[in-house]
């Protein structure tokens, strides 16, 4: 059989292809990206980008209660915004399997909470399956949909950024596609009114006692018996973390974290003197063990935050010295939006009009950082447009003429509807910018409802976000290009003061689009250069100072957006082509 | 065989991915288990970027730690100094001498440190090309990752036909001529 080095994430999509799944929705979201990106590459299967998790999650109970096996990919956070569909979906159960895929975020790679989709599952009753490798990650994927299917429950496949995104050997096998399930009218499973979910809750409940006892049985949970004196349980990426530091300790390795094999943990706790809990984050499995009388050690001497290492294990449990050198105090290289990015054009402009941005996710929450400094508010997904209502709505119209809520396309499209059908409806005055560079930036440019291209590449319908907001009843919209500087800031002027809903589209794709061409570059005028920085100010990192003072241009980064060109008051920047 | 540690480390979009899944192709060539560990999603917008390659008998953990790694491959002047501290006592660094000013320093906040490579040299045996300078002369800047991979496989134990066969393989075919004739640079530098 063919090894090859996949990421965890193209191991998942291999998985659920090699399981038969016939339809997947999800909406990007680090580190669950590459996910949906994988799949669609592979035959006879369908993959979707949804507007959000919600409806993602909705699309794949959908294909399930007919027959097939579906799936839905989201980040973290992703997860709260399907918690609705997926806490009931629990007592409905499944006809054919359905996997729910969450990547955890541990260490903030690239989120706004390191919250633990463990805790979700317990709350909502469903099952958890947790790899330790891309082996496993495809493995575990295909297992996924037998559970589903034989304990009549979504299950939640977990995974972690390192996990997502680290590559290990994995072998491929062939896909096998079971019969579709039946279809047959059964509403005390599937409608959720009052008398049904009664009963169905029951189930649920003795479902997760049937899946606990049977957890000795499933050959994802293990036991590796070695040394007695260090016992760990451990789960996901920690485990591999304790075979580096502790080769020969026993070891329990579960491999469904929810529920917990009760009997199986207290089994192996039994046969060892010191007892660890290795887990990231919140202590899920600790909590339990202690809570049956279990003696063990866990997050009194780990960490609560962010990622776990071998490095840290040897510290905590072996109390090894480490004879590491201190790291080097030099400056922080942080992310910072591209040359020639639109949003750097648009907060300069409010920058320069002393303008607070409420902020929502994307490229452009970096718009809170130094040298723009205008963000001033970054929640969740849509929190931008219906946070500036509540300021309204709590300090008067007039508070909100020195604010903004700033949304991105894709971001809109997700959830930012909702909230300016509230601001309409709800008789506010605020404005708001929606920043259409025509992709999900961040994430590594998707495609979403108003790009006019699905995830497999296909032409499609483009959603139009100046119709979209006229529709909703916002009786002023307008549309400028995202570098025109100088209407920009006359728009934003007389929409901020205007006593109703405004709508500013700022209009220009993400430079980083395949197809992009860029005619021109911006070069400097040395001799007319005055030295005074204004062209600085927005941070372009194609910008810097020679030794004299005058400014450098780095051909290599500049686009020619001519961002630069019209701070400049001396005509010292020049745009020519190139 | 003791697991082999490698880091590969510099700025967003200078071609640290590509790097990794070279040698992670060697691994898999040489029948190796391998494992990588990398950064996406924020690393285009010019932060520091890190990739991880282990390969051995049987690797466990994808990431290489503090004072673990065998060959430090630097492409940018600062990462070499920011990443040096995972260094093992006779680890290599071989870096890209070339500087790209991070915001915080474009913006004044910081300094960018003078004399990097002298001072990394004192502690740990330094490699440093101009790799720039070198992909110019070849006519085609980008290629510059390639000639500093062609540098780090000097201390490392691959064969030069090993290499250039799954260059072949993972390069975009338009790309092989240039990248095999980049490598070579590197190698007999």
């Amino acid at each position: 059989m063919e090894k090859k080095i996949m990421l965890g994430n193209e191991a998942i999509a291999r998985g659920a292809w090699e399981a038969g799944v016939k339809v997947s929705s999800a909406y990007p979201g680090t580190p669950s990206t590459e996910i949906s990106e994988s799949l669609v590459k592979y035959p006879d299967v369908y993959a979707e980008w949804a507007p959000n998790e919600k409806v993602a999650t909705e699309v794949a109970i959908g294909a399930c209660i007919s027959g097939a096996r579906s799936m839905c990919c989201m980040k973290h956070v992703g997860v709260n915004v399907a918690s609705d569909p997926l806490y009931t979906m629990s007592y409905g159960g499944v006809n054919a399997g359905m996997v729910l895929v969450a990547a955890d975020d541990p260490g903030l790679y690239s989120s706004q909470n390191e919250q633990d989709t463990r805790a979700v599952a317990r709350a909502a009753h469903v099952p958890v399956l947790e790899p330790s490798d891309s082996q496993e990650a495809k493995d575990f994927m295909k297992y996924a949909f037998e559970l589903s299917e034989k304990y009549d429950t979504p299950v939640i496949l977990r995974t972690t950024t390192r996990l997502s995104h680290s590559q290990g050997l994995v072998t491929q096998e062939d896909r096998v596609v079971p019969e579709d399930k039946p279809y047959e009218r059964n509403p005390a499973k599937f409608v959720m009114m009052p008398g049904n979910a009664k009963g169905r809750h029951i189930y649920v409940e003795q479902r997760e006692l049937a899946m606990a006892a049977d957890g000795a049985d499933m050959p994802v949970n293990r036991v590796e018996m070695g040394d007695t004196k260090i016992g760990v349980i451990t789960c996901g990426i920690e485990y591999q973390y304790v075979k580096e530091v502790l080769p020969n300790a026993s070891v329990l390795k579960l491999g469904l974290v929810n529920p917990l094999p009760k009997q199986m943990i207290l089994d192996f706790a039994s046969k060892v003197d010191e007892l660890y809990i290795v887990e990231e984050l919140d202590p899920i499995i600790e909590e339990q063990v202690r809570s049956w009388g279990v003696t063990c050690h866990g997050k009194e001497i780990f960490t609560v935050q962010g990622e776990y290492s071998a490095n840290m294990l040897r510290k905590a449990i072996l109390h090894q010295e480490l004879k590491i050198d201190t790291p080097s105090q030099v400056p922080a290289r942080p992310p910072i939006l591209c040359p020639g990015c639109p949003h750097r054009s648009v907060y300069t402009v409010l920058k320069k009009l002393g303008i607070h941005a409420a902020g929502d996710i994307g490229c452009y929450t970096l718009g809170a950082v130094a040298p723009l400094n205008v963000v001033d508010t970054t929640i969740c997904m849509g929190a931008s447009i219906s946070s500036l209502h509540g300021m309204e709505k709590a300090k008067g119209k007039d508070y909100v003429k020195k604010w903004v809520a700033v949304i991105g396309d894709s971001t809109f499209m997700h959830t930012g509807v909702n909230s300016l059908m509230n601001m309409v409806y709800n008789q506010a005055t605020g404005t708001v910018m929606i920043l259409d560079n025509s992709t999900t930036g961040m994430t590594g440019h998707q495609d979403h409802a108003a790009t006019g291209k699905m995830l497999n590449g296909e032409p499609t319908y483009a959603i139009d976000i100046y119709n979209l907001c006229k529709a909703i009843g916002v009786e002023h919209v307008v549309e400028v290009n995202a570098f025109d500087t100088v209407e920009l800031e006359r728009i934003v002027k007389e929409e901020t003061a205007r006593d109703a809903v405004s709508v500013i589209i700022t209009k220009s794709p993400c430079v980083l689009l395949k197809g992009n061409v860029f005619p021109n570059k911006c070069v400097p005028v040395s001799d007319k250069c005055k030295k005074c920085g204004m062209c600085l100010k927005p941070g372009c990192p194609a910008l810097t100072r020679n030794e004299d003072g005058t400014i450098a241009i780095d051909e290599t980064m500049c686009n020619g957006c001519g961002l630069c060109k019209q701070l400049c008051k001396f005509d010292a920047i020049e745009t020519v082509a190139k | 065989m003791e697991t082999k540690n490698i880091m590969i480390v510099g700025v967003g979009g200078q071609g640290t991915l590509l790097t990794s899944r070279i040698l992670g192709g060697l691994a898999l060539h040489a029948n190796y288990d391998v494992k990588l560990s990398e950064v996406h999603g924020m690393a285009q917008r010019g932060g520091s970027v890190v990739t991880y390659v282990r390969y051995g008998e049987k690797v466990a953990e994808p990431i290489v730690e503090e004072g673990q790694a065998d060959v430090l491959i630097a492409f940018e002047r600062l990462e070499a100094k920011r990443y040096a501290h995972f260094l093992k006592k006779d680890g290599v660094i071989v870096v890209n001498d070339q500087r790209m000013d991070p915001i915080t320093v474009v913006t004044g906040a910081a300094q960018y440190p003078e004399g990097i490579i002298e001072e990394l040299s004192q502690k740990h045996k330094v490699y440093s090309v101009d790799a720039m300078s070198e992909a110019k002369k070849l006519g085609n800047a980008r290629v510059f990752n390639i000639i500093v991979l062609g540098v780090a496989a000097q201390h490392m134990d691959y064969a030069e036909k090993d290499w250039l066969e799954v260059i072949e393989k993972t390069v975009p075919p338009k790309t092989v001529e240039i990248n095999q004739k980049a490598f070579k640079v590197g190698y007999t530098l």
